[in-house]
């Protein structure tokens, strides 16, 4: 038997150590886990996946670890993916998210993973959505994807999650105005952390005249703005009561299945673009098939869309 | 993609000093190494259930509260009823040389790296024993 398949039949089984194996290979980018990955497909599609994102700082883990809690006190099992940056320098990483959930950490029915960003290729993205997929399999209720949102990638990842949570805190000056571009276009619900600080009234009023202005017409999901101080537990049942609430919107107003086939065609793309540029750099590397392209645009004979269009004739694309 | 090393150091017992760890930590982390740090005053049974989840290559334990030979112990053994003596157990912190030798004899700790160890010889001894 091979070691995927053993892997994956251990896990459907319910064995923990063979879920971290498989995470393992997948991170790795191991080629053997592709054959678990398609044996585990249609085992998936169950989970509810919550995309958890916002500056570092703003209490993700902490909140992560309650939302996990109260989802225990409600019989359900949970899976945490908390992605971390990799050095780009030393290839290394700390990862501590860890640390700020140690109230989990005994409880077999919750899953942490760690990962580093890593990040070659947009290698990041398919392992990410590998994982979640393993989880989902695995059998978890809610999956928890933890990133600091920092880069396209991850933001990518969360907003292809059923429900996007979006984390901020008082007093972080330009907090508001940073969310703004980019993050507030992909946030369901947005959550005011740290709530007992100063200014905190001040930052959910403009968090909420901002979800007020959001476009999308009276059908649309109005995104609900959440007070928490995670620290305490305070405003997470709350929270829980918001993301449930999304889940009903979507499924009831249909959306749940344009983002389900939101979530395939990323993660084919994902997928694609990464072996394509795989194979691409492979290619032009020096003694690689389409070096000599590299070497026409050195000499000004061939510009760089030239040059792709010629390697992609050269792939068989 | 290669294989990535990953390394899950812990804090076990009722012990608040943590700076020697996260020091360890960074060294590891510059070596390129996915370091996993589980925070202070961990059980036995939390870092052994939080190294399966993540998946390391070793576990890392630091003591400086003189229960090592109670701690340690208690996680190898659980490490083995989880059919995950394959982990590569070090420790490190205040761990008398008598102590160590019995660790390493009896109880599956493959290295003590005690006060005064230069990091790099614990890298070294990481990617040795991988085969990196």
């Amino acid at each position: 038997m091979s070691e995927a398949r053993e892997l994956y039949q251990k896990l459907l089984a319910g064995d923990r150590r063979a879920a971290a194996k498989l995470i393992s290979m997948v991170e790795d980018g191991e080629e053997g886990a592709r054959e678990a990955l398609e044996a585990l497909h249609k085992h998936s599609g169950r989970a509810h996946i919550v995309g958890l994102t916002g500056s570092p700082g703003s209490g993700k883990s902490t909140l992560a670890c309650r939302l996990a809690q109260e989802y225990r006190t409600r019989g359900k099992s949970v899976g945490i993916v908390c992605v971390d940056p990799t050095s780009p320098f030393t290839g290394g990483a700390l990862l501590g998210d860890r640390v700020r959930m140690q109230e989990l950490s005994g409880d077999p029915e919750v899953f942490i993973r760690s990962m580093g960003s890593r990040g070659a290729l947009g290698g990041l993205a398919v392992a990410i959505n590998d994982v979640i997929n393993i989880l989902d399999a695995f059998g978890k209720d809610y999956i928890i994807v933890e990133t600091v949102g920092a880069g396209q990638v991850e933001i990518e990842v969360v907003k292809y999650a059923h429900t996007c949570i979006v984390v901020t805190m008082p007093g972080a000056g330009d907090e508001i105005q940073a969310i703004k571009a980019g993050i507030l276009e992909i946030g369901d619900v947005f959550v005011v952390n740290k709530a007992d600080r100063d200014g905190a009234m001040h930052t959910l009023a403009d968090l909420e005249m901002m979800v007020e202005t959001k476009p999308g017409g009276v059908q649309a999901w109005k995104p609900p703005v959440v007070a928490t101080v995670a620290l305490e537990g305070e405003g997470v049942d709350l929270l829980a009561g918001e993301i449930a609430r999304h889940y009903d919107f979507l499924k009831e107003s249909g959306t749940l299945t344009k983002k389900i086939v939101g979530r395939m065609k990323a993660e084919v793309l994902a997928i694609l673009s990464l072996q394509v540029s795989e194979a691409a750099g492979r290619a032009l590397e020096d003694g690689g098939e389409a070096s000599a392209l590299v070497d026409r645009m050195v000499e000004r004979e061939l510009d760089p869309h030239g040059a792709a269009e010629e390697l992609a004739k050269e792939l068989d694309l | 993609m290669a294989q990535k090393v990953r390394v899950f150091l812990c804090k076990p017992g009722l012990d608040g000093h943590d700076r020697g760890v996260l020091i360890v930590g960074q060294a590891l982390r510059d070596a390129g190494m996915e370091v996993i740090y589980s925070g202070l005053k961990q059980t036995p049974e939390h870092l052994v259930e939080a190294a399966i989840q993540e998946d390391v290559d070793v576990l890392g334990l630091s003591i400086l509260s003189g229960a090592h030979m109670a701690l340690i112990p208690r996680i190898t053994d659980l490490l083995a009823e989880r059919e995950a003596q394959d982990i590569i157990v070090l420790a490190g912190g205040v761990i008398p040389a008598a102590d160590a030798e019995v660790l390493i004899r009896d109880h599956g700790v493959a290295r003590v790296f005690g006060p005064g160890t230069d990091t790099r010889d614990i890298v070294t001894y990481i990617n040795e024993r991988l085969g990196i």
